[in-house]
């Protein structure tokens, strides 16, 4: 069993619905991001910066971006208290599981500080 | 907490049907994901830096270890996309059933790995 101090809101259900709402704004992104690409042939850098210039596609790209943070910490942490557990690997189980949530918790931060910076050209 | 309460079952020494799999390949496309987004913002800032960055990664993506690389983020993506939105079926209550449930494994398998091939065709 793990004792669950680390998860995001210290509500199961919560994490459920925020895995959720996040997925469908990534799964709406996805497709509006894969249907410019392949509806606009010989795409140039004039077109693809007009694009990310417009106010409501930054927009966009940043609930995504947000929205992926959320789900991925979500998700990664659901796998790392499934698996990086006692019953795997005893009652010391939290020093393997503690700094794989913290690389998640590193890496997702710089995603979303080096993503702002990309989307926003600050 | 009291010991004695069940634990989970050993997945090593269970024969796992179908959804098992295809919910285990849901959760390691997952963790493609969360590595391959790297390679995402970086390709998107190159993209939107300067023409020239554009050009640059015009040319990296022209090599055959980055059409590997963006074929493989895509089948990930393609993948976790199509298992996802099982996933959004069966918190509505649909193929939660035994059976519905394995046909739902099954469409997910079938319907990614056409959307992985046609992606391979995009790529190359």
């Amino acid at each position: 069993m793990v004792t669950n101090i680390t998860n995001l809101s210290r509500s199961g259900l919560y994490d459920w619905m925020m895995q959720r709402l996040s997925a469908i704004v990534l799964a709406a992104y996805t497709l509006f991001i894969a249907g410019y690409i392949l509806t606009t042939p010989e795409l140039d850098y004039g077109q693809w910066h007009e694009l990310f210039s417009q106010v409501w596609v930054r927009i966009f790209s940043f609930l995504a971006l947000l929205s992926l943070i959320a789900h991925a910490w979500v998700g990664m942490w659901t796998i790392a208290t499934d698996y990086l557990n006692s019953r795997a690997f005893g009652e010391k189980s939290v020093l393997i599981r503690f700094p794989v949530q913290l690389i998640c918790f590193i890496a997702l931060f710089s995603y979303l500080v080096w993503g702002i910076q990309v989307i926003w050209g600050l | 907490m009291n010991s004695k309460r069940p634990v989970n079952l050993d997945i090593t020494t269970i024969k796992l049907p179908l959804p098992a799999y295809t919910s285990i390949l849901h959760r390691l496309s997952g963790i493609l994901l969360f590595a391959g987004v790297g390679l995402l913002i970086y390709a998107l800032e190159l993209s939107l830096a300067s023409e020239e960055s554009f050009a640059d990664l015009q040319i990296v993506m022209s090599s055959g270890l980055a059409k590997f690389i963006l074929w493989v983020l895509l089948s990930g993506l393609i993948y976790h996309f199509v298992a996802g939105v099982k996933h959004l079926l069966m918190d509505a209550g649909i193929g939660e059933e035994l059976e519905s449930g394995r046909i739902g494994s099954i469409a997910t398998i079938v319907v990614s790995a056409v959307l992985i091939v046609l992606a391979g065709v995009w790529v190359w």
